[in-house]
């Protein structure tokens, strides 16, 4: 018997120039989807497919003629005849005030090393504030046995908290308090996670483009100077819990699981795992007798 | 989602206060008592949480009764609204207005801000902080603490003084030409003085937009009707929505909030778009340094608000008004909370407005400090006061994602100008462009400070001469033209005429109309890095130019004036030129964008750090 398939409604291609090349692009599409697709290297921090543009870090903004302040390019959609310039001064600049704004108040050096090369092109030189620039270095939080929260790397993106409310896990144990140069990921009055409503999927570090939350091993073994990534092996697998099919990776090093992940672009999982998959490994390297691995 | 209350329970005190805002709860899912009926009935979900936009009322609420937040409090407003309280924790810390550590119950608020040190507010601190320690609660004694205060839009009574006294009874009042005795006076416990009224010191004759303020009895339907109320009202219904938005729009009538956009179109495309409902907001929460129309216009002249909004409603479609009123207006928000009333009583306001059959009804928002019309709507829903990225702009998609009206007060006062004498009549005050009377807010070194009603296109020369000049053999420094967010203009630009194309040939802007005299007495290093602070204090932290540019922006202006830099103070300036692009250029709102104006044109004008 024929089946269906709704392939959807034509989409209306929309005209645009990027850089001085044309585009087409599908209405809807934004400004960084169109940079993608010619190849045209876009910086992002607070952006993640997986999750809803918030447009805060600034650094994707672009040009648009007619426009009077720049746009966030992760955010903003084509609008038809759009005349964009990625690689302006103005662009050039903001794009480095940003990095040099995050980087002189932020530990970035956990960040990818995609920003790093960001920091390179742009020429940022975060140190020229001088050496009493403001920071939010603070001692990390550790808490509980399975993450930890190192707010000194935290960049403001607001992933985690996206992650923890309505783009995943709709838990909401994590919102950001107070303002300007002192807001900040908090719990409900910053109490410890074993107090708050957490329910200790992990999603938020999945999402972390910093470093500022990290598995508990990840975070003793760095302390201790044993994290070498260099070492480590990726085990690609199905989560065992239940019938769902999440596809976990395991990282191993040594021949101890020592953080896992899931895909952003895996079907079923978008990137985000529960607790059973996120952290219950432990029994795999029990099995073996001995413990041993920091499970 | 599961509300995890761990913080112990609410004092009855808290309940209270919860409770007198969204009743009585029904049951153990509205954090009540457990009834039988609880253990086989779920309630809340859809309900429960389509009532998020009372949080706010909710805090101030507990504020007001209790004098600070506490975690048994927030969670048990939480468990009422359905709200996690990590998101409610982080509102609860966005907002100036409510303290999450125990606070005495009577909090003296000392406005420390551009207009106020004018006037001796520096010596009204040291004076406090000698006696009672520094600001904050830790300063407290006798169950009273005072605290610095970013300007309280008191600026033509200057040094100004907001003090309020939580409990059941819960009191607000000013203190205005605030002497350091009277302060420490009522800090330890004494009788408040009398706040003196304040006239509009401008002849009757020359006034339109303030023609009936300080005439008319506020708080009295009867005396505005007398005074000609609603006959614009009338007008209205007899050109119908389209002729009430062409004669805006022949009226050429700008926003005076400080964009100046133009008030037709902006009503006119509210009206043509078919998404439904449409929401009407006043943007009443005026927080820009050395600003005080808006809080004259609604003391003195409440009834003509609500006449202008309703004339609003009924022209772009919208059922439903905000008046988003700041918390520092407590005369105010009573007055417009009267004639709001009042207006419900006539019939004006209702299920059927004047016999129209149409349906319009106003709800007075205290605010916290959200003045940027997005960060508003955020406010208003009970979230976080975060500016929204446009597009989508608030014609399309604001208040509640719906379509939405926002004005400013003086905007809604040139309507009813506009409707009254005829959009022709009204476009010949002023200049071609700009036309009609403009609200300017004359503070610092001026004989007689206040609000002044002019035609668009007078000089700055003139202005200071009506608001009677320098104090008498001082010279001119400098003038702080629109704000914080302004800029700085000098003797040798006092002819400019005050329009919105005037100032924009220099440079300049008339921004809110808030113009702060300085003269050769006035410390310039010390208002700029007050002008600094106020930026860093005000960004919401949302965006990164905005968060940490308006930091490092008072940080190195700090450098620069105490000619410390370890860039050489050439560097530093330049440094801080860099930053003020990037600030103007990737903020996300309009606070973000015009952080660096004010102390960049200090730089430029002034010669500063030369």
């Amino acid at each position: 018997m024929a089946t269906t398939a709704f392939v959807g409604l034509p989409k209306r291609m929309l005209a645009a120039s990027i850089d001085g090349q044309d585009v087409s692009v599908p209405e809807g599409a934004t400004i960084l989807d169109a940079c993608r697709g010619m190849h045209i290297d876009t910086p992002t921090l607070c952006y993640l497919e997986t999750l809803t543009p918030v447009n805060v870090c600034r650094v994707c903004v672009v040009e648009v003629e007619g426009s009077r302040v720049l746009v966030p390019a992760c955010s903003r959609k084509i609008e038809a005849g759009m005349k964009i310039h990625t690689d302006s001064d103005r662009v050039r600049h903001s794009r480095k005030l940003v990095l040099e704004f995050l980087a002189s108040s932020v530990d970035m050096s956990l960040s990818s090393p995609e920003v790093h090369g960001w920091m390179q092109r742009y020429g940022a030189a975060p140190k020229r504030f001088g050496p009493k620039a403001a920071t939010v270095a603070q001692p990390v939080k550790v808490d509980n046995d399975l993450y930890v929260r190192d707010y000194s790397r935290c960049i403001l993106c607001y992933k985690c908290v996206e992650a923890c409310g309505v783009d995943a896990q709709n838990t909401f144990a994590l919102g950001v308090a107070g303002r300007g140069f002192d807001a900040h990921i908090s719990t409900e009055f910053t109490v410890p996670l074993p107090e708050s409503a957490c329910v200790y999927c992990g999603n938020c570090i999945g999402v972390c483009p910093t470093g500022a939350l990290m598995f508990k091993s990840e975070h003793d073994m760095r302390e201790a100077g044993t994290w070498d990534e260099e070492k480590q092996t990726v085990t690609e697998t199905v989560c065992p819990y239940c019938g769902v099919g999440c596809m976990l990776e395991l990282h191993v090093q040594d021949n101890s699981i020592v953080k896992v992940t899931s895909p952003l672009d895996h079907s079923v999982t978008s990137g985000h795992l529960c607790i059973k998959g996120r952290f219950g490994f432990q029994f795999v390297q029990k099995r073996r007798g001995g413990g041993g691995g920091p499970g | 989602m599961q509300i995890r209350a761990t913080g112990g329970p609410a004092t009855a005190e808290e309940m209270q206060a919860v409770d007198s805002v969204l009743g009585q709860p029904h049951s153990l899912w509205e954090g009540g008592e457990r009834a039988p009926s609880d253990d086989h009935l779920a309630r809340g979900g859809r309900e429960t949480r389509s009532q998020r936009h009372l949080l706010l009322p909710v805090l101030h609420s507990i504020q007001d009764r209790v004098g600070w937040v506490s975690r048994g409090g927030l969670e048990y407003a939480c468990r009422r609204l359905s709200v996690p309280p990590a998101e409610a924790y982080g509102v609860v810390t966005f907002y100036d207005r409510f303290a999450t550590d125990k606070r005495p119950p009577l909090a003296v608020h000392v406005c420390d801000d551009v207009a106020c040190k004018c006037a001796g507010a520096d010596e009204l601190c040291a004076a406090l902080e000698s006696a009672f320690g520094p600001s904050g609660p830790s300063g407290s004694h006798s169950g009273a603490a005072w605290y610095r205060s970013p300007c309280l839009g008191l600026c033509d009574q200057a040094p100004a003084v907001l003090m309020e006294r939580s409990g059941m009874g819960h009191v607000e009042g000013r203190i205005t030409h605030a002497e350091p005795e009277v302060v420490r006076g009522v800090l330890d416990g004494g009788e408040w003085p009398q706040a003196e009224a304040v006239g509009i010191p401008q002849p009757r004759s020359e006034l339109r937009l303030l023609r009936r303020a300080g005439e008319i009895d506020p708080e009295s339907f009867d005396s505005y009707r007398a005074a000609g109320g609603y006959s614009a009202f009338r007008r209205a219904l007899e050109l119908g929505p389209e002729g009430v938005i062409r004669e805006l729009t022949d009226a050429k009538l700008l926003g005076r909030g400080g964009a100046a956009f133009p008030t037709g179109r902006k009503w006119d495309a509210v009206a043509r778009t078919p998404a439904r409902p449409h929401h009407l907001v006043t943007n009443a929460d005026e927080s820009e340094p050395g600003t005080f129309k808006d809080r004259v216009l609604m003391e003195g002249d409440p009834f003509a608000i609500v006449e202008a909004m309703t004339i609003a409603a009924l022209a772009t479609g919208c059922e439903r008004g905000y008046l988003y009123v700041r918390t520092e207006y407590p005369l105010a928000r009573h007055r417009i909370e009267n004639a709001v009333g009042q207006a419900r009583a006539h019939g004006f306001l209702g299920d059927d407005v004047a016999g129209t059959g149409a349906h319009f009804d106003i709800e007075v928002r205290r605010g916290a400090g959200a003045y940027e019309e997005t960060a508003l709507f955020n406010s208003i829903e009970g979230k976080r006061g975060e500016p929204r990225n446009k597009p989508p702009f608030p014609v399309q998609a604001g208040l509640f994602g719906k379509p939405t009206l926002v004005n400013n007060v003086e905007t809604l006062m040139n309507v009813l100008e506009i409707l009254n004498g005829g959009a022709a009549a009204y476009a010949a005050t002023g200049t071609a462009d700009s036309t009609g009377t403009r609200l300017f807010c004359m503070s610092g070194h001026v004989r007689a400070p206040g609000v002044y009603e002019v035609p668009m296109g007078t000089t700055l020369r003139a202005l200071i001469a009506m608001a009677g000049g320098l104090h008498e053999g001082r010279e001119l420094q400098a003038v702080l033209l629109g704000g914080a967010a302004g800029s700085f203009v000098t003797e040798k630009q006092l002819d400019v005429p005050l329009s919105f194309e005037g100032t924009r040939a220099i440079g300049a802007t008339l921004g809110s109309g808030a113009v702060i005299v300085l003269d050769d007495t006035a410390d310039l290093n010390q208002i700029l890095l007050r002008i600094a602070r106020f930026f860093k204090h005000e960004s919401c932290g949302q965006c990164v130019p905005c968060r940490v540019g308006t930091q490092r922006q008072e940080e190195i202006l700090q450098r620069v004036l105490a000619s410390r830099g370890t860039n050489g103070r050439e560097g530093d300036i330049a440094l801080l030129g860099e930053i003020a692009q990037a600030m103007r250029d990737a903020s996300i709102c309009g606070l973000g964008q015009t952080a660096a104006s004010a102390i960049q044109s200090a730089f430029v004008q002034l010669g500063v750090g030369r």
